[in-house]
């Protein structure tokens, strides 16, 4: 496979062979990658709206965006011009400072959270060997988010969604660690790298045996109760709410808020796609030499990408399909269910990695 | 007739009658509570029908209709005058009768009537500070004594009773709607799930729901009072607009009321297409219920499906009818435009894909784990609640009452078709949304076997240029899309009528939500609103 | 009579309005800076094309409403599709139906709490006039008695091809308004309010 080190580190040579000093050749690097993030995080986030626009309305038999732009390609700059200038409302009686801190902290913690994942071999920002725990750690910034901008709302509405974006997030993060730790258990590290290239011959999900599989449906089921999507959309459930914890957002603040949901997405997908379909990894048959090369040909980011929005597409699919269930229910579901489910499915793949039954 | 004029000389031996179209019950008012209690204990009148409050000019008082459900759903009405014009009271009827609470308090704001022993007399349609009683027929409409008002309505929670004391004079108990100390939440007037511009007020323990307030006239447009003003064939056009979803029910039951005063005889073949129009609303209606109860549960793409259906019943309408809605079709005497060629392939096409569609809304949605688990066991209504409340239509035949207009007071042609009634025994929200979607089907029923059996002939009667009906009073039933529409009209023998009042089976379907909704989550409070489906404008008119 | 004989709009029509007319004139009239006016362009491109609807309906015309978002008429396909329950988000008020006295204040909350740029259509004949409840004792007779509307669509109710004309010619109108300098909306709509005044209102 193609090492996309070699690119960084031919840069950082380069910048130092001009005697540029190395503090200062760190900084010109964070520079570099801040901006490409956020590049990368805007076009990421404005593709998903569009997917999921479309997908949409392909279910519901109908066309989805077509006027602006060629198919409606424009679409969603159209809506980011309008979202910029939008007024931004302040209220009588809110939290001035925490009301306007929330949707930054949410779309802090999602950045952070892209910035974690692997494009590439080698593509990537950071690679230490606890990766796949300080992603977890971040992603529970974002309730805190979430939670903050219920409260200094001063609105019933928005403090129900938000103590409900609390409970759900609380409970289901549970089950989301439990399904990953199941993998980790199977490949015996945290380091993302390792992760992947683990998986040059076949994805976890195969070779994992019965085990990764529940891992995996758990972990989806487990995503889209993370990223508040439906049937799991209770804390921003449009028709009992309005619009749940950002009720009394305008502008671009929703615009943040709108964002970080597109992202986190995308982010589970990507999550997913790492620890369950090889991330990068492009499809290996053992034995079948050829058909590796040629699948070696197609750059590492495409897989990525491409198994990401397999997934989103899965999650998108679900929110468009199910009704929304009732915060007792979901909860219920959580804790007597899908929890002791995964706790058992640990212990089973404990099992199998000890006996050496994976593939 | 004279058997049950007999027995109610027996309870109450003072009563004199009037004969008419229905019996018709003088009872004076100190008497009336008792009597009325004798009437539902005694002589089985268990659903009051309608409360029409009456300005007589030289009195007010209330004309109610009870139909006793065990005695073939005879209907009787009985007059009520109060004794005095200035301060006009009358003893209520809601602990009798649970659906008179809101009827009442509709009373109470339109003719300023008051109703003793009413837990809870409040104006119902207009502003706390709506100056005069706009159905009275002294009110002074001069603009500057009700202008548009921007500010809120000030002090939401006070109500009162009142009671008559030892010298039988009026005596009046301050309330409370909610405690100072409840959490009340908002619902509405504008927000997704209230189909309109109907409003909740909540008060939460949790996500729990203790207490629902009903607070309505957010598009009260004083249809009744506009009637008074108008000549029978322009009053029509009020009905397409009341329940949009029933227009073409809502306007045959006037029109049938108004052909009943004059004795016009309808033409067969303008009667079958009533029918079959009456038929393919209810479709209509039933798809969009189907749709907004999916969306309403988050199942968006359900609500789409539904749509696409209920496409085809619009273009059958449009084609025939030349609108989409408030399509203005009944005429007195028949309808107003022959069917368009294509009518019966249309419907043949619509009955044909019904049954497959049906099955793909089942697999989409009511099939769904989570979706059952939402409807089921929510909002229960039981049958004893339902016939005390005057739930008719599919959410009373979802607590298994049978209520059936068509079949109880048959007219039109629907004594000569086949169909059944769909009952089923849930009592809760699963089983109002099934009884709906069956309904279609019976729709369909009904529709096959009349498309084929469209007799030639005039699709209008000859009826008089200048319609005047005879002085008298009429009431006339219907089975509309979400239960049984009334309208009573009283005429003196003028252009204009007297009097018209339109009972509408949504006005009675937010009487329950308290009793529905109480101990269930907010969510369900939705689910509950989404399976009654009432229409906003029907409950205001 | 019949589906067939219903021919889309020429061209010439729809783009024969007096009023868009006169807005350009003006604009011609007083003139703008380059930049400035290019990048005013970009944004009413933008707002243009991103119409978000609040959910608000009374009546009949919210059913029609519902059908212009179904399959058939998809108003997505322009951009109109993101639907918002919180006015807040939203960018223009589609009055469907009669408002009553009682909903007046309401009504024109909801107007406040709306976020600029925002726009409102009087949907249908009650919107617009008061339809056919206008001598009624409680009815508004036109919305714009009490908020300061930019589209009328008459109909009862409007046909969702009457609607979707109704939006163009929103997005028409949004087309050559000034975001930059010049007399721009929120001045007008200042200047509406102080001919209809509230009387202590508790808005906001």
């Amino acid at each position: 496979m193609f090492n996309f080190g070699q690119w960084t580190s031919a840069f950082n040579n380069w910048l130092l062979g001009l005697g540029v000093a190395d503090w200062l050749t760190v900084l010109i690097e964070c520079v570099l990658i801040a901006v490409v993030i956020l590049g990368v995080y805007t076009v990421l986030a404005l593709f998903y709206i569009l997917y999921e626009r479309k997908l949409c309305a392909w279910f519901q038999c109908r066309l989805g965006p077509m006027r602006v732009g060629k198919w409606g390609l424009l679409q969603v700059f159209a809506d980011m011009f309008k979202i910029l200038i939008k007024e931004l409302i302040s209220l009588k009686g809110t939290d001035r400072f925490l009301f306007k801190l929330a949707p930054y902290l949410v779309i802090t913690s999602s950045v952070v959270m892209l910035a974690c994942l692997p494009w590439g071999n080698g593509l990537q920002i950071i690679n230490w060997n606890i990766g796949i725990f300080f992603i977890l750690a971040v992603s529970s910034v974002g309730v805190l988010g979430i939670l903050l901008a219920g409260w200094s709302s001063n609105n019933k509405y928005t403090l129900i969604g938000a103590m409900r974006s609390g409970a759900q997030m609380v409970s289901y993060e549970i089950s989301l660690g439990l399904a990953i730790m199941t993998i980790v258990v199977l490949a015996g590290t945290m380091d993302i790298t390792t992760l992947v290239a683990e998986q040059e011959y076949g994805w976890f999900l195969f070779t994992g045996h019965l085990p990764a599989l529940i891992a995996f449906v758990i972990y989806v089921i487990a995503a889209t109760a993370e990223t508040n999507r439906g049937p799991f959309d209770l804390p921003e459930a449009e028709h009992e709410l309005t619009a749940g914890y950002h009720t009394e957002y305008s502008g671009i603040h929703f615009g943040f808020f709108y964002l970080a949901e597109y992202l986190n997405l995308f982010i589970v997908s990507g999550i997913a796609s790492l620890m369950f379909l090889g991330g990068w990894m492009p499809l290996h048959v053992p034995g079948w030499d050829g058909f590796n090369m040629v699948m070696n040909w197609i750059p590492g980011p495409v897989w990525f990408l491409g198994k990401a929005f397999f997934i989103s597409f899965v999650i998108i699919w679900f929110k468009w399909t199910f009704p929304r269930v009732r915060i007792d229910q979901m909860l219920a579901f959580e804790w007597k269910y899908l929890m002791p489910f995964s706790l058992a499915n640990l212990v089973l793949m404990t099992v199998c990695v000890a006996l050496g039954w994976h593939f | 007739m004279s058997d049950i004029k007999d027995k109610i000389l027996k309870i109450y031996p003072e009563a004199t009658f009037e004969e008419g179209e229905t019996l018709l019950v003088n009872v004076a008012e100190k008497d009336w509570f008792k009597v009325a209690g004798d009437l539902k204990d005694k002589l089985g009148f268990d659903v009051l029908t309608a409360v029409v409050g009456m300005d007589w000019k030289d009195s007010l008082g209330v004309m109610y209709y009870l139909t006793a459900t065990s005695r073939d759903w005879e209907v009787v009405s009985f007059k009520v005058v109060c004794a005095d014009k200035e301060d006009p009271y009358i003893h209520s009827v809601s602990s009798l009768w649970k659906v008179a609470n809101f009827q009442e308090r509709e009373v109470y704001d339109m003719f300023g009537i008051k109703f003793v022993g009413h837990p809870d007399m409040r104006r119902f349609f207009l502003r706390n500070d709506w100056v005069g009683h706009p159905l009275r027929k002294d009110y002074d409409a001069n603009p500057e004594l009700n202008p548009i008002r921007m500010e809120d309505e000030q002090n939401e929670d006070d109500t009162r009773t009142y009671e008559l004391d030892e010298n039988g004079k009026l005596k009046e108990i301050p309330g409370k709607v909610f405690e100072e100390d409840e959490y009340v939440v908002n619902i509405g007037p504008q927000h997704p799930s209230t189909h309109g511009v109907m409003r909740f007020r909540a008060s939460l323990n949790g996500e729990v729901v203790k207490k629902v307030d009903v607070v309505s006239g957010y598009i009260h447009r004083g249809i009744e009072k506009l009637s008074e003003g108008l000549t029978y064939p322009q009053i029509l056009h009020f009905t397409d607009r009341m329940d949009y979803m029933s227009a073409h029910q809502n306007r045959h039951c006037l029109c049938m009321c108004i052909e009943k005063a004059l004795g016009i005889e309808v033409p067969r073949r303008a009667e079958v297409i009533r029918t079959m129009m009456d038929e393919l609303m209810r479709i209509s209606s039933h798809l969009l219920s189907f749709g907004c109860t999916a969306m309403d549960l988050g199942a968006t793409t359900a609500f789409f499906y539904g749509f696409r259906e209920r496409e085809m019943v619009l273009d059958i309408f449009e084609k025939t009818c030349g609108a989409r809605m408030s399509m203005n079709y009944n005429v007195i005497g028949g309808v107003i435009a022959d069917l368009h060629p294509d009518f019966q392939k249309d419907v043949k096409e619509l009955i044909r894909i019904m049954p497959e569609r049906l099955k793909e809304y089942h697999t989409v949605f009511s099939g769904n784990i989570i979706a059952m688990n939402r409807l089921k066991k929510v909002g229960l209504l039981s049958k004893e609640d339902a016939i005390n409340y005057d739930i008719t239509g599919p959410s009373g035949r979802g607590s298994h009452w049978s209520c059936d207009c068509r079949k109880k007071h048959p007219y039109s042609v629907y004594p000569e078709v086949e169909f059944d009634e769909i009952l089923e025994d849930g009592c809760d929200s699963y089983a109002r949304y099934m009884v709906r979607m069956k309904e279609i089907e019976q729709s369909c029923r009904i529709l096959e076997q009349l498309v084929d059996r469209i007799p030639e002939g005039d699709i209008r009667a000859q009826v008089p240029k200048i319609i005047k009906l005879p002085a008298g009073h009429w009431y006339q039933q219907v089975e509309a899309s979400r239960g049984t529409f009334g309208v009573y009209i009283e005429s003196t023998g003028e252009k204009t009528p007297f009097r018209v009042h339109f009972q509408s089976p949504c006005f009675n379907l937010v009487g329950v939500m308290d009793l529905t909704c109480s101990g269930y989550m907010i969510a369900d409070l939705i689910t509950i609103g989404a399976a009654l489906d009432f229409v906003i404008p029907d409950i205001d008119r | 009579m019949g589906l067939d004989k219903i021919k889309s709009m020429s061209r010439e029509d729809f783009k024969n309005n007096d009023y868009i007319d006169k807005l350009v004139e003006e604009l011609n009239a007083t003139g703008a800076n380059v930049m400035v006016g290019k990048f005013d362009d970009l944004i009413n491109w933008g707002v243009s094309n991103s119409l978000w609807p609040l959910c608000f309906g009374t009546s009949c015309c919210a059913i029609e409403f519902m059908s212009l978002g179904a399959a058939r008429y998809d108003m997505a396909r322009f951009g109109f599709e993101v639907a918002r329950n919180s006015p807040r988000q939203a960018d223009y008020v589609m009055v469907q139906g009669t408002i009553v006295h009682r909903m007046a204040p309401v009504m024109r909350r909801l107007y406040e709490q709306l976020a600029e740029p925002k726009y409102v259509i009087a949907c249908g004949g009650c919107a617009v006039s008061g339809g056919p409840f206008k001598n009624s004792y409680c009815v508004v007779p036109g919305v714009d008695q009490i908020l300061p509307v930019d589209v009328y669509i008459p109909g009862c109710p409007p046909r969702p091809e009457a609607m979707f004309y109704g939006l163009m010619q929103l997005q028409r109108k949004i087309k050559v308004q000034k975001f930059f300098g010049g007399v721009n909306r929120k001045e007008k709509i200042e200047e509406f309010f102080a001919e209809h005044p509230e009387e202590k209102g508790q808005i906001g």
